[in-house]
Order: structure tokens, then sequence, then C-alpha cells
């Protein structure tokens, strides 16, 4: 058997079967799924929470009923009860709180007070004051006296969506979604990151590990130092692809799971629920404008199917697994090379610095880029080495001229090959260097040794 | 013939030299003793042999031929400072290293077998590193370093960290294996070890070789024009214009003199001039210990 692929398969087998992996492994999709699940756990459990809330008006009765009820809270209209009284009752007789409202409100908005116990939701003061507000307005126009005006008003009134069509070079149009672009910016240059940290990272703690137990002198008597980094970074690579196949499984399984066995049984009642009311109230017109927004739904949803498939999914795959590869490579062997410049792992501080700079700097440069793709910055980030397969990632989304992802990754595999050679020299020095404070002086003059 | 030849070896790191000039010929089923003070440039000189450096000038032999990168699986190398994966089970890290020699994983079995049992080591196959204790580990790495049954075997300082009932299992085991054909380059500060086992030494201070040669014949030549005599009872003896004496002492009822002939007599004339001091048990011409020449030729050059 080939020598490297005798240490691939150790690097791999040793962390694969390490208890930490394997309790990492299992963990973090639970974790994942949790705060996913929890979530609609909670909202769908808020219910629980029921509000009532006592509407108290003086002297006027313009806002009788106009709040609406929410599944959170009823709003309940009390006529010829004084605020004073309630204040120091409404808690036994069951309300959360008071919504007083002033005769003075048209004239001045500030003429409305709650009153509870509790610090009240920024939903529940937004419901409350969206519904007023919608009463006064109308109440306003109301006082015009314009004929027809219902009619007119539905009339008016109109949804804006704007829908992005971006040209591409024949000129011909492309329906796209920032949102979809966004998203797909956004995992791809957090994975980015996420990888080339952890197994970054990890190969230096191997490579940590292999000199402090002195097992290394073995070792290179045996095989080739580049043989034993290029091993050991690929060794892990295979790991945190494991890893992360797992999670992604374990996730989407346990996401399901909980779906149809928790939560089905809610959604069930809910809709049961539903239903009856609008048969009773027999109400056809609000039936079917809730068959309206549904298909409205729908048809927003295919709009966004139909964009995901009008991205360049063979570009962005292809150019993931490239950036991914040679990223991870490009900094796995400059983590490798410090690895080996060190004795333990606290003296890696002074040379982590300068290596996570750059990553930072290109997560930093790739949000902005969603904002602004085009941006000069993110040209130039997109294009050098270090930060290109996290800013680049960021920006294919939205459309990169060919000739920029070329030279990107002609960059790219250059520095990627520049890089794992000069770390292999630092390498082969480095970790049969014992008690000397390394530098980066001293790395420099690694460099120009001899074999 | 030369197994193992390395001429005029130069290497540097930077400004400093850490090998310069240095030859060794290392003749076949030899222990070769490879000795000088700290420092002195004999792990370098072992890294260049195992190909994990290479020299700045000078050439490597084997068997005759140039050095080749594939040569390592005829080489077994044990260093000075041992290491082994802590966290790895003994036979699977024992395999690990036959695997990386070369050895299919079937032959490498066979073989762990064999030296598991031979040196009663059976029952650590499952165990992780860390669980044993140090005197245990050296033994795990000194297997590895033999398995593949390598030509040229290098051992930096083998017996540190054994009990001197291991250390002389091992001893035996490298008498062993160059029984069966094995050449073997040694490094050691254990001047006794030396005197026992090697044929050959080089000496190696600041960079440079400074004494090579067989053991008997450095010994021999050191030893040249010194005497021990050995008295009953308490004796004192003057130097004279024939001789001088370097040490007199006197422990257990006797006398222990020794003296250094200065012009041409013979062992008959000391004798008859010394008799008369009294009365003599024996008389021998000194060997000094390979203890004695080393600091002698180090701290000369000092």
């Amino acid at each position: 058997m080939n020598k490297i692929s005798i240490i691939i398969k150790r690097e791999y087998l040793t962390r694969v079967r390490k208890k930490s992996f394997i309790i990492m492994t299992i963990l973090a999709p639970v974790l994942m799924a949790a705060l996913m699940v929890v979530p609609t756990l909670l909202m769908v459990n808020g219910d629980k929470d029921f509000k009532k809330i006592a509407v108290i008006e003086d002297g006027s009765d313009l806002f009788k009923n106009v709040i609406p009820d929410t599944k959170d809270a009823d709003y309940i209209y009390l006529e010829n009860t004084s605020v004073e009284d309630l204040k120091t009752t409404f808690e036994e007789a069951g309300y959360y709180g008071i919504l007083w409202i002033s005769p003075e409100i048209i004239n001045t908005p500030n003429a409305i007070q709650l009153i509870s116990k509790k610090q009240p939701s920024f939903t529940l003061l937004d419901h409350i004051s969206g519904a007023l507000e919608k009463e006064i307005e109308r109440q306003k126009l109301l006082a015009y006296d314009i004929k027809d005006l219902d009619k007119i008003l539905k009339d008016v009134k109109t949804d804006v969506s704007i829908q992005t069509i971006k040209i591409d070079d024949s000129g011909e149009a492309v329906k796209t979604s920032t949102g979809i672009a966004m998203a797909l910016a956004y995992i791809s240059g957090f994975l980015m990151y996420m990888l080339v940290f952890m197994f970054g990272s990890m190969v230096m703690r191997g490579v940590i590990e292999e000199k402090t137990s002195r097992v290394i002198e073995v070792i290179v008597s045996s095989v080739k130092p580049v043989q034993l980094m290029m091993g050991k970074i690929i060794g892990v690579a295979l790991v945190g692809l494991t890893q992360f196949l797992i999670w992604i499984f374990l996730t989407v399984a346990m996401v399901a799971v909980v779906k149809t066995t928790i939560l089905k049984d809610k959604s069930v009642t809910e809709i049961t629920q539903n239903i009856p009311q609008d048969i009773m109230t027999g109400d056809q017109q609000e039936v079917a404008t809730t068959k309206a927004d549904m298909s409205e739904g729908m048809a927003e949803f295919s709009k966004l199917f139909d964009n995901a498939m009008n991205q360049d999914w063979l570009l962005i795959i292809f150019s993931f697994i490239f950036y991914f590869i040679t990223g991870y490579l490009l900094y796995a062997s400059v983590f490798a090379a410090i690895g080996s410049a060190v004795d333990n792992e606290t003296e890696t501080q002074q040379f982590m610095l300068p290596v996570t700079i750059p990553i930072i700097l290109a997560l930093m440069v790739a949000m902005g880029t969603m904002q602004n793709p085009e941006s000069s910055i993110a040209f130039w980030f997109s294009i050098i080495p270090f930060t290109s397969p996290i800013v680049m990632m960021a920006r294919i989304p939205f459309g990169v001229p060919y000739w920029q992802i070329i030279i990107s990754m002609v960059l790219m595999l250059i520095t990627f090959m520049g890089f794992v050679w000069m770390a292999a020299k630092v390498y082969r020095t480095g970790i049969l260097m014992y008690g000397k404070k390394s530098s980066w002086k001293e790395i420099w003059k690694w460099l120009k040794y001899s074999g | 013939m030369s197994l193992f030849e390395a001429k005029n070896i130069t290497k540097k790191f930077g400004n400093f030299t850490a090998l310069d000039n240095v030859s060794i010929a290392v003749p076949e089923q030899c222990i070769y003793g490879l000795l000088g003070p700290n420092g002195a440039g004999k792990t370098t000189l072992i890294r260049i042999i195992n190909q994990i450096t290479g020299p700045d000038a000078g050439e490597l032999f084997m068997s005759g031929r140039k050095l080749m990168p594939e040569d390592v699986q005829f080489i077994g190398y044990l260093p000075e400072e041992r290491g082994l994966y802590k966290k790895m089970k003994i036979g699977e890290q024992a395999i690990y290293f036959a695997q990386l020699k070369g050895l299919t994983k079937a032959e490498a079995m066979r073989r762990l077998k064999y030296w598991f049992k031979k040196l009663d080591m059976v029952e650590w196959w499952g165990k992780k590193v860390e669980e044993l204790s140090k005197g245990m580990q050296q033994k795990v790495q000194f297997v590895t370093t033999i398995l593949h049954e390598p030509k040229l075997i290098i051992f930096d300082e083998p017996f540190t960290g054994f009990d001197p009932v291991n250390a002389n299992i091992i001893k035996n085991e490298i008498l062993f294996l160059r029984e069966r054909g094995a050449t073997i380059i040694f490094s050691t500060h254990n001047m006794e070890s030396v005197e026992e086992l090697c044929d050959n030494i080089t000496l190696i201070d600041k960079a440079k070789t400074i004494l090579e040669g067989s053991v008997d014949e450095i010994r021999s030549q050191w030893a040249a024009n010194e005497y021990e005599l050995l008295f009953e009872g308490e004796v004192k003896i003057e130097g004279n214009g024939q001789y001088k004496i370097l040490n007199n002492q006197f422990e257990n009822e006797k006398s222990l003199i020794r003296i250094k002939t200065i012009s041409d007599i013979t062992t008959n004339d000391i004798l008859k001039t010394v008799m008369k001091s009294g009365k003599i048990i024996s008389f021998n011409p000194a060997l000094p210990s390979m203890n004695e020449i080393f600091i002698r030729v180090v701290e000369s050059r000092n």
C-alpha cells in the first residue's frame, strides 16, 4: 500500500473512533434540531399564554370592537366602566391589562394608555396601535364624506412585490431572487469559514501532538515529511467530510421525526378549529380571500423555486468544491507549518493572529458583498487568494463574469501550491526543532535551509 | 566491505556548522559506536543517515552504491527521544510503523506475534501506550525498530529507561541481531557498553571526527607505556628518570600504582626497580577505559 494512504487511514480512523468525535457528531445535530424545532414549538404552544385585555373608552364608543382578537389575546370592550375602578381589580377579573382610550385620540395620538402589571410585548403593542391607526384613518377619511369610499379604498389598495430581473451576457433576461442568492452566499461563506477553522486547527493539533510525543522522528525516518503532512491534511479533511455528512443526515432526519410526531397533532387540531369558525360565520368572502391568500402563497413559492432553478447550480457546486479544496489545503498547510514551529499549543497564539485576520476579513467583506455584490472591495477580495474562497462564493450567486472567476481560481491554484511547498519546508525543519523559541524570523530562516 | 559509508559529510544550519567533513565507514555485521559529547553533531549525522535531512556536501553509500530514498526500508532507527502515539493501542501502532516500513499487514502481524512472545509482551497488545510504564514503552519501540529486519539498525542510547534485567535482554537481542547479519550503529554516552559491544568507533566533537578505529586498537594505542602495579600493604613509589607515577592509592590493604614510562626501558627493568618497594601481586599493561579516552581526548581539545 502507498505510504500516504497508510497515513491517511491512520489519521482518519484514530480521529473517527475518538469518544469526543462520536459525542460531537451525535450531539451537534441534536442541538441543531433543537434550534429549529424549539421556536416552532414555542410558537405553537404560545397560545397557552392567552391574554384578555379590557378596552375602555372615555365618553364615546368610536372604537367599539375595532381591535380584532388574535391568537394570543382577546379584546373585550367594556362600556360604562371607569378606569379608576378597574385599575385595582382588573387582575382578579382575569384581565391582563386595561387599554384606555381618551376622547382626544383623533387629535392627539398620545391619548392612549395600556395599564398592566407586566411589560407587554412588542407584537401586542404593534397590533393595538396598528388597529387603532387604521380605524382613525378610516374615521378621518369618513369625515370627508366621499362617495363609494369603501370601493375606492379597495380599488386603491395595491400590493407591491419587486421582481428582480438580471440580464445575462447574451442579453437574455433571467429572473433571480436576491433572497435565494443571499441565502446561498451566507451558507457557503459560513461553511467555508467553519470548515477551514475547525479542521485546519485539527491538523495543527495533530502536528503538535506528534511533535511533543516525539513520535515524529521515527515516522520521518520511514516517510518523507511532506507525505506525512499531506496524509494528515487529507485524513482530517475526510474526517470533516464524514462529520458533515452525518450532521446533515441526522439533522434532517431529526427535524423530520419531530415535525411528524410532536407538531403534527397541533396543526391538525388548529385546522379543525378554524374550519367550523369559517363555516359558522358564513362569510363567503373571507373564505375566498383566504383561498386567494393561499394560492398567492403558492405562487410566491413556485416563483422562488423557479428562481432557485435559474441559479447556475453547476457553477456554484463546481466553485464550492474548488474553493473548498484549495482553500482548505492552503489554510491547513499553513496551520500544519505553525504546528510544526511550536512546542505546545499555547505558543501558537502569535502565529494564529495573522492567519485568522484574512479569514475574518473575508467573512466581513462577504457580508458586505450581499448588500453590494459589484463593489470594488468585493471584487478585489474575491480575487485575492486568501479571501477569495469565502468572498467569491458569496458573489457567485449574484452572478460574476467568467473572466473574474478564472483569474481568481488561477491565482488561488498558484498560491495554494506555493504555500503547500513553503509550509512543507517549514514543517520539515520545524518538526525536529525542540526548545527553540520560534519566531517569524526563525521560520524565514528555515525556508532557506536545503533539504 | 563496508555496508554503509558516509564520505566527507558537511551540514550547516545557517551560520552554525553541525558536521564538518565527517566520514564513517561501517563494516558489515559490525557494531559501530558513534560517540561524542552533547551537541557534537551525532544526532545530525544519524538524521542524515536516515535521510531525514540531507547533507550540504558529501556522499552516502549503502552496500557500495549510492544511498537512495527507498533504502529507508533497510534501515531501522531507534531515536534517543522515544515517542509513540499515546492514545493508540500497542498492536495497531506496531502494525502502523511496520506498514510505513513497507511490510504488509499480515506479515507484520506474523512477526509481531513472534517478538511479543519472545519479549514477554503479549498481554500489552490491546493496551494504550499511556497505560504502559516508560520501560515497557521502550520495549515496544525496540520491537518496532527491528521488525522489518533492517540491514542497518541505528540505536541511539538504547539502554536508557531499562532496568538491569531488561537492559541485559535488549543487549542480548542486539548481539543476536548482529549474529543474524544486521549491522548496527550504536550511539551512546555509556562507555562501558561501548567496551562491551562495539567493534569500531568514531568519536565526533564539535562537528569534526577526532578519533576513529577499532576499540581494541584505540585502547592499546592509548595504553602505550602505561602499567598497573598491585602491591600488598601500603606501598609508596617515587618517580624517577625512567618513569613517572600517575596514581598511587591504598585501598583494602592493597596499593594500586599506575606508572608511565618516560625513557625506553623494558618491563623487566621496571620490575627490577619496583620489586624493592614491596610484595607485588600483579603487574599489567594498563588498558585505559573508553571513558578515560573519551574524557582525555575531548578535554585535550578544549
